[in-house]
């Protein structure tokens, strides 16, 4: 083995000890990929940008270093007396325009895509509350209230004596998540009832905000089942940090048992008040 | 001729110098005494400001509520930003202006000497009210700084009185502006053209500009929400016939030239301390004015990327981000500029020169988080997470703030005639520079990995690094104390300081006493 390839392989394990450490809950560093695939482009366009700005980092900073270390007075230089350049100044504008094209491009692309929301197979109407959201699944007439689960409300109060690193999923779990199919174009429309709130699933790589008296849409189609979680992102007032979004992306027929059910439910509960 | 020779040394005599006693700070006109009294003020709100947000980072030290209440928690992240952008990064540029302008462009005074006095002492009171809200029924303002509607009308009997003071800071800012605009536009010395005024003077002229444009945008803004609280109409509320996303469009519209009111004092300081220190001529002078120009005239068409996620057509968001990008193309000129300029210069380290350095590097990672946050579908994610917080903190904090105290550093010894302790400013600066990088740097990676911004309590995966970022916010605020030390230090004694101080020192500034007598320049000096 080389000196290089020692060199290489160590700067790989290095590499991959950093690439392991997100696996660790506690020491994410870095976005999560999420499961559509609006949100692997997203993360793609992310590192592209990361890489390029550590890539001009590596250039400005650097140059930057030389000179700390090599022009200074201590080392007993004469300083030059050159101050202008058009051509430098020229050459230094221009390269980061074709840089900044580069980024621009692919994020216009993926910014179109993700507008798009011709072709939804469903269509679920996310209401903001202070502090909770309602769901509705105005195909079926189902709806529902889902506010942030008794286990972190209780743990949440001061004082509680409660050690909230005990509470699972804490401030992350509801009582009723939003239940949508797996592989399907779900269309999103999203509004507020009091003042403004924001609807976020890091995994999916949505965000919207919902503003009493607009109908925002945003949409999306997820790869993988599970459960996702993620908060209200505009401050909304006292309890903006308790109104956790939690969805449970499931299986197509699950989803349809799971929607008979509420439909059912609710039938009950009408029958019951009447 | 004997009669104007007597005028003239009766006038000498009876301006000498200042009034005795503390009458001498409240109507002074002398724009040394009203810089340092802006200077002052800047400080005391500093600590008021950081105070808050240590209590933030208190709260946040662990999950789970421990300390405040989740209502006063919001209290404190709204006024902790209001405190900070208007009561010690905007006074503390203008006391710089007052300070330094007059003599760096050979004035005997600011142009505007009353009014001087006018725009600083309204500043107090303007605070006084607006801190007063914290003890008011309802609790101080809780929306976050942008006042967002319909949140913000939910405020208690204090919403008033924040409107109001609102409106005190903001004439404040106007007078200073215009002052600082008649000065360099009417006090030049003979011989300083435009293209020869030092780079803090042109930034702080287009700076200047910006404030005129934009304060009023701000007072129209929170006008019309106080109307819509107290008068019946409804310029925000969509029950009424508003619009809620209109209000942000305007508070923008105001508030991204207001991002640039707060750096772009900075870019000059920098560019004046970097040659000093280089011992070499600033790279690019007229690229510098021009590129301070771009940035300017940018700032005014990029506002909606602070609200990409309000739901705008396709067409308007492209448009904001690829104007938002575009500012990278000026701002790393700037960048290139500084490093040119050390470039085969022969640099020393005294402590303005480090704090310049800091500035160069730590606002340069704002700027590439920046251009990240530019890219509109990685925005989504990015928005009104902790990346963000991280982002405008590195570009205030290490920017912003760390130009200002190597502003101080670098012209204490012009203001007082004495060296101030340089040991003690390295470790300022040493010990500033590690924990604002433990306070801020994580907040990269909470955020990324999913924690929103302005919530006083966590889901636990969010612990470790916030436990990280408090313990560097004690550090960093505590560190400050040394510089109150260093500065107080300085004041009372130390080694008397050359007119030039810096060895590689040039412009009028260090062609004056240290001190500078009182009025300036009396007699007009010569640029060649």
């Amino acid at each position: 083995m080389t000196k290089t390839n020692r060199i290489a392989s160590a700067l790989a394990g290095l590499v991959a000890a950093a690439a392991s450490v997100p696996a660790l809950a506690a020491w994410d560093l870095n976005m999560p990929k999420g499961v559509t695939d609006i949100s692997h482009k997203v993360w793609d366009m992310h590192m592209l940008a990361f890489w390029i700005m550590c890539v001009v980092a590596v250039g400005v900073f650097g140059a930057m270093a030389i000179s700390i270390v090599r022009h200074r007075k201590s080392r007993g230089v004469t300083p030059s007396t050159f101050h202008e350049s058009t051509a430098v100044e020229v050459v230094w504008t221009i390269i980061p325009f074709v840089i900044l094209i580069v980024l621009a491009l692919p994020a216009a692309r993926t910014l179109i895509v993700q507008e798009d929301d011709s072709g939804a197979e469903m269509t679920i109407k996310i209401t903001g509350y202070q502090w909770k959201w309602q769901y509705e699944y105005p195909d079926s007439g189902v709806s529902f209230f889902s506010t942030l689960s008794d286990a972190s409300r209780e743990a949440r109060v001061r004082g509680s004596g409660i050690d909230v690193t005990t509470v699972e999923n804490y401030l992350l779990d509801v009582d009723n998540p939003l239940v949508i199919p797996v592989d399907t174009k779900v269309r999103l429309l999203l509004t507020a009832n009091d003042v403004i709130h924001s609807w976020w699933v890091p995994d999916f790589a949505i965000k919207k905000d919902a503003i009493p008296g607009f109908i925002n849409t945003m949409w999306t189609k997820v790869n993988e089942t599970g459960t996702y979680r993620g908060q209200c992102t505009e401050l909304c007032g006292r309890d903006h940090g308790f109104m956790p979004v939690v969805v449970e992306v499931v299986e197509k027929d699950e989803y349809e048992q799971w929607l008979a059910a509420r439909v059912a439910e609710q039938d009950e509960q009408r029958l019951a008040a009447n | 001729m004997n009669a104007a020779t007597t005028d003239t040394h009766h006038d000498d005599h009876h301006d000498h110098g200042p009034a005795p006693g503390l009458m001498r700070w409240v109507t002074t006109t002398n724009h040394k005494d009203i810089g340092t009294l802006y200077l002052w003020f800047s400080l005391i709100m500093f600590f008021i400001g950081g105070a808050m947000a240590l209590v933030i980072r208190t709260e946040l030290f662990q999950p789970g509520l421990q300390v405040v209440d989740p209502q006063f928690f919001n209290t404190m992240t709204t006024m902790h930003a209001l405190v900070m952008i208007f009561g010690v990064i905007m006074p503390a540029f203008v006391g710089l202006a007052n300070w330094m302008v007059p003599i760096m462009v050979g004035a005997p005074d600011m142009a505007l000497p009353r009014m001087n006095n006018w725009s600083f002492w309204i500043l107090p009171f303007g605070f006084a009210m607006m801190l007063s809200t914290l003890f008011m029924e309802g609790g101080g303002p809780a929306a976050g700084w942008t006042l967002y509607p319909p949140l913000s009308l939910q405020g208690g009997s204090g919403f008033p009185f924040l409107i109001f003071s609102i409106h005190i800071l903001g004439i404040s800012s106007i007078m200073g502006a215009i002052n600082i605009v008649a000065t360099i536009m009417n006090l030049r010395a003979p011989g300083m053209t435009f293209m020869k005024m030092p780079l803090f003077v042109w930034t702080w002229f287009i700076t200047a500009y910006l404030l005129i444009a934009v304060m009023p945008v701000l007072a129209g803004a929170v006008t019309m929400l106080l109307t819509d609280k107290y008068f019946g109409t409804a310029f925000f509320t969509a029950g009424g016939g508003g619009d809620p996303v209109m209000f942000q469009h305007i508070f923008w519209f105001f508030g991204h030239p207001e991002v640039y009111i707060l750096i772009l004092p900075s870019f000059g300081v920098v560019s004046e301390i970097i040659p000093t220190f280089s011992r070499k001529r600033l790279f690019g002078y007229s690229s510098m004015v021009y590129a301070t120009a771009s940035i300017a005239f940018l700032s005014f068409i990029v506002w909606a990327h602070h609200m990409f996620t309000v739901g705008m057509p396709v067409s308007g968001a492209l448009f904001f981000m690829f104007a938002t990008m575009l500012i990278a193309v000026p701002t790393g000129v700037k960048v290139f500029n500084w490093v040119a300029t050390m470039w085969r210069g022969a640099m020393t380290f005294e402590t303005p020169m480090l704090y310049a350095l800091g500035f160069v590097i730590m606002f340069t990672i704002g700027g590439f988080s920046g251009v990240m946050l530019a890219l509109v579908p990685v925005d989504f994610q990015y928005h009104d997470t902790y990346f963000v917080v991280a982002h405008f903190h590195y570009v205030l904090v290490p920017g912003s703030i760390f130009a200002i105290i190597g502003a101080v550093y670098y012209w204490l010894p012009k203001w007082t005639g004495k060296m101030y302790d340089e040991k003690w400013g390295k470790i300022h600066f040493w010990t500033s520079t590690f924990f604002v990088n433990l306070l801020f740097f994580p907040m990269h990676f909470v955020g990324l990995a999913g924690m929103p911004r302005r919530i006083p309590d966590y889901a636990v995966q969010f612990a470790d690094f916030n436990a990280i970022a408090t313990i560097g916010a004690f550090g960093f605020g505590f560190s400050q104390l040394i510089f109150v030390y260093v500065v107080v230090k300085c004041i009372r004694g130390g080694e008397k300081a050359t007119d030039q101080v810096w060895e590689g020192a040039e412009g009028l500034e260090w062609t004056l006493s240290s001190p500078p007598p009182y009025h300036s320049f009396t007699e007009q000096p010569v640029v060649k």
